[in-house]
C-alpha cells in the first residue's frame, strides 16, 4: 500500500493493526492501553543487590533464549556494556534467538554483528544503526527486519507493549548497592540517562552495570532502585574518551558559518522569535554554529531564550551560564561541558526520552518547541528527509529525535550543503524517508533557501524580512547540474528494515541492496 | 597515444580520483572502485572510456580509485596520467585540442 509520503509498504507488514503513515497528527486523540511489566517483589529487605558477574545477573533474572534485552546509548561510541552483556549471554550461557532493543547502536557495537551472522541475534529494534551492524543488516543477514524508531517513537512502542523488554541493562556511571543510578560522579560519566528511564519502568527485570559503586543512596537518581533487580560492578563500562568529546567546537568553515547565519536570519524573521522562545539544535557544523548567530539577534532585540532541549553540548551550556536561556532540559549529553553541567548548573535538568519526544503521551517537550535546526543526509523536493541510509542504500545513520522535533516544532529548519563530494543532498527522491516532508518547513543550503509551500505564513515572513528564497526544485536542479543525475539504486525484494513513523505507522522500508555491476 | 610505461595522476583525497594507466596489449581494461559506485559508477566508466577514446588510446590497463570526483576532475586525471605515461606532460600539451 502506498503511504502519505508515496512509499510502497508491503501488505504483509500491515498486520496486527499496523497501518501505513497517513500524515502528521493522524493518531491525535486516539487511546492507548499501556502495557505493564511483570515484576518480582522484594518485600524482605536485602542488604545488597550486587552480584558477582553479568552471567550471575543474567541467571538471577532468568535469562533464556528468545528474550528481548534493552540497552541505551549514552556511552555512545565508548560503550562496552551492550557487547559485554551479549557476549555473556551467548558465549557463556549459550542463549540464542535474542532480540536487542536499543536506543541506538554504533561502531562500538561492531562485535554484535558476529552474533547476527551466527543467527544468535534475530531481532534488532533501535533508533540508529551504524558500522558493521548496519552492513550485516543491510546484507539481509538478520532473521527479521530491523525496526527503526525515533527517540520519541521508542518509548511510545515500549509503553504500548509493541516491544516487550524482558531484561533492561542500564549502563550506569555510578550506582549504589540497591541500584540507584546517576550519569555523573564516576569515572565514565555520560550526564543525562534519559533514554534508559522508560526501559527501567517497563522491563520485567532490570540489571544495572556500573564501574563505580557509591554509597547508598546515590541521589537524585536517574534510574531508581525500586525498579532494579541486580547490580553488577565491572572494571569499566566504557571508554571515557569516546563517551563525551572534549568540547563541541563551533565550526570555522566559512560555508558552515554562512549557512548558520542564514538560519539565524530565518529564525529572527518569524513571529515565534520573541522573549521566552524555545529552541533545539543538532550538533552538526552549521546547526551548532546557528547558536552563535542567534545570540547576536537575541542581543539586538534584547530578548532571551526561554528554554532549550535536546542532546546538549557546550555552546548551549555557555548560553545558560550567561543567563541568555532560562532552562536547559536534557535527554543526552554530547561533550564534557554538558556532562559536567547537568544537575550542577542551576536550571540544567534531566528528562526521559518520553518527556522529550513521545507522541503518545499527553504532551512531550517537542510539542512546545518553537524552533529546531537539523541536518540531513538527503532532502527531496517533497521536503522528505533521510538521515538513515547512505547513497549506497546501506544503513548507517539514526533518525534519533529528528522526526519528533520536526513534527512538534512550529518551525523546523534543515541546514545542509547542497552537495557533499559527489552526492546531491537536495535530490528528487530520498533513499529512505525518515522525517516526512509535512513536518519540514525551511531548507537552508549554501546555494539558497527554500520554504515548504505548505507554510505560506513563513514565506511571507521571509519576504517581509527581505530574505531571498527559491523553490526546492531549483535547488535540486542546481545540485544535479553540478554532480550529474544519479542512477537509481537497485534493490532486492527482501525488506531488511522497517522504518516506523513516530506515531507507530510505517513510514518506509529499507530493502536489501543488489550487488552493483558495471 | 600509446601507453609506454605506468603513470599515475590524482590523489585519494575526497572529491578527487587516483588514475593509474599501464601498458597493455588487450585493448582497454578498466578497473573502477568508487565511493559513489551505485549512483555514479556507470557515468564514471563512460567518462573514462570517452576520454581515452578522445586521446586515441587503444591499449591500456586503467585503474580508477574514485573518491567522489566530478566528471571534469576524472577527465583531467585520465588525461594527465596518459600524457605522463609517454613523457608528454611537461610541454606542448595540446590545450583546446585533444585536451579540453
Amino acid at each position: 500500500m502506498i503511504n502519505a509520503v508515496g512509499r510502497n509498504i508491503p501488505d504483509y507488514l500491515l498486520k496486527d493493526g499496523k497501518e501505513v503513515y497517513q500524515g502528521k497528527q493522524y493518531m491525535d486523540g486516539k487511546y492507548i492501553q499501556k502495557a505493564a511489566p511483570r515484576t518480582v517483589r522484594y518485600e524482605k529487605p536485602v542488604e545488597t543487590k550486587v552480584v558477582a558477574s553479568i552471567v550471575d545477573a543474567l541467571k538471577k533474572c532468568g535469562a533464556k533464549s528468545g528474550m528481548t534485552f534493552s540497552f541505551h546509548h549514552h556511552l555512545r561510541n565508548g560503550d562496552y556494556v551492550a557487547n559485554m552483556v551479549m557476549e555473556a549471554a551467548i558465549r557463556e550461557l549459550g542463549l540464542d534467538n535474542l532480540t536487542i532493543a536499543a536506543s541506538s547502536l554504533g561502531d562500538a557495537n561492531d562485535p554484535i554483528a558476529d552474533y547476527i551472522e551466527e543467527g544468535k541475534v534475530v531481532g534488532i529494534q533501535t533508533s540508529g544503526i551504524r558500522g558493521r551492524m548496519g552492513d550485516v543488516v543491510s546484507q539481509g543477514k538478520l532473521k527479521t527486519p530491523a525496526i527503526i524508531r525515533s527517540h520519541g517513537g521508542r518509548p511510545r512502542a515500549i509503553e504500548a507493549g509493541e516491544v516487550h523488554i524482558d531484561i533492561a541493562f542500564i549502563a550506569a556511571p555510578t550506582s549504589d548497592c540497591q541500584g540507584n543510578c546517576r550519569g555523573i560522579g564516576g569515572k565514565s560519566n555520560c550526564g543525562s540517562m534519559g533514554y534508559a528511564m522508560t526501559d527501567a519502568k517497563y522491563a520485567d527485570k532490570v540489571v544495572v552495570v556500573t564501574d563505580c559503586l557509591v554509597d547508598f543512596p546515590n541521589y537524585p537518581a536517574s534510574v531508581e532502585a525500586i525498579d532494579v533487580d541486580a547490580v553488577v560492578v565491572v572494571e569499566s563500562i566504557g571508554n571515557p574518551k569516546k563517551i563525551a568529546s572534549a568540547a563541541a567546537r563551533i565550526s570555522k568553515n566559512p560555508r558552515d558559518l554562512m549557512m548558520a547565519e542564514n538560519v539565524a536570519k530565518v529564525i529572527a524573521s518569524t513571529p515565534y522569535f520573541k522573549e521566552g522562545f524555545s529552541f533545539q539544535t543538532g550538533v552538526g557544523g552549521p546547526s551548532l554554529a546557528a547558536n552563535l548567530f542567534l545570540e547576536k539577534f537575541m542581543d539586538e532585540r534584547q530578548i532571551k531564550m526561554g528554554w532549550a532541549i535536546g542532546g546538549i553540548c557546550g555552546p548551549m551550556v555557555e548560553l545558560l551560564k550567561k543567563g541568555k536561556v532560562g532552562k536547559v532540559i536534557d535527554v543526552q549529553d554530547f561533550d564534557l561541558d554538558a556532562v559536567n553541567s547537568i544537575n550542577q548548573t542551576p536550571n540544567h535538568f534531566e528528562m526521559s526520552a518520553s518527556q522529550y519526544a513521545n507522541p503518545a503521551n499527553k504532551g512531550a517537550f517537542v510539542n512546545s518547541l518553537d524552533f529546531v535546526v537539523l541536518a540531513a543526509l538527503e532532502i527531496d523536493t517533497g521536503f522528505n528527509v533521510n538521515v538513515l541510509t547512505g547513497s549506497d542504500g546501506v544503513l548507517r545513520g539514526a533518525p534519533g529525535g529528528h522526526p519528533d522535533t520536526a513534527a512538534g516544532s512550529k518551525c523546523c529548519i534543515i541546514v545542509t550543503p547542497l552537495i557533499r563530494g559527489r552526492m546531491a543532498t537536495v535530490c528528487k527522491n530520498v533513499v529512505t524517508v525518515t522525517t516526512p516532508g509535512d513536518c519540514v518547513d525551511v531548507l537552508v543550503t549554501d546555494y539558497g533557501i527554500a520554504v515548504n509551500p505548505l507554510r505560506p505564513d513563513l514565506i511571507k515572513c521571509l519576504d517581509d524580512a527581505g530574505i531571498p528564497h527559491v523553490t526546492i526544485e531549483s535547488l535540486q536542479e542546481k545540485a544535479y547540474s553540478l554532480v550529474g543525475t544519479p542512477d537509481d539504486l537497485q534493490w532486492e525484494d527482501k525488506v531488511v528494515a522497517v522504518l516506523e513513523a513516530r506515531d507507530g505507522t510505517i513510514l518506509d522500508v529499507v530493502r536489501q541492496i543488489k550487488p552493483f555491476k558495471l | 597515444m600509446t601507453i609506454e610505461k605506468s603513470a599515475v595522476a590524482g590523489t585519494l583525497e575526497s572529491s578527487d580520483a587516483m588514475v593509474t594507466v599501464e601498458p597493455s596489449k588487450n585493448g582497454i581494461e578498466l578497473e573502477l572502485s568508487s565511493s559513489v559506485m551505485n549512483q555514479y559508477g556507470r557515468q564514471i566508466k563512460a567518462v573514462v572510456l570517452e576520454t581515452l577514446d578522445r586521446l586515441e588510446v587503444k591499449n591500456c590497463k586503467v585503474t580508477v580509485v574514485d573518491k567522489g570526483a566530478l566528471d571534469c576532475t576524472i577527465k583531467a586525471r585520465v588525461e594527465c596520467a596518459v600524457f605522463r605515461s609517454c613523457d608528454k606532460a611537461d610541454k606542448n600539451i595540446p590545450w583546446g585540442g585533444a585536451v579540453r
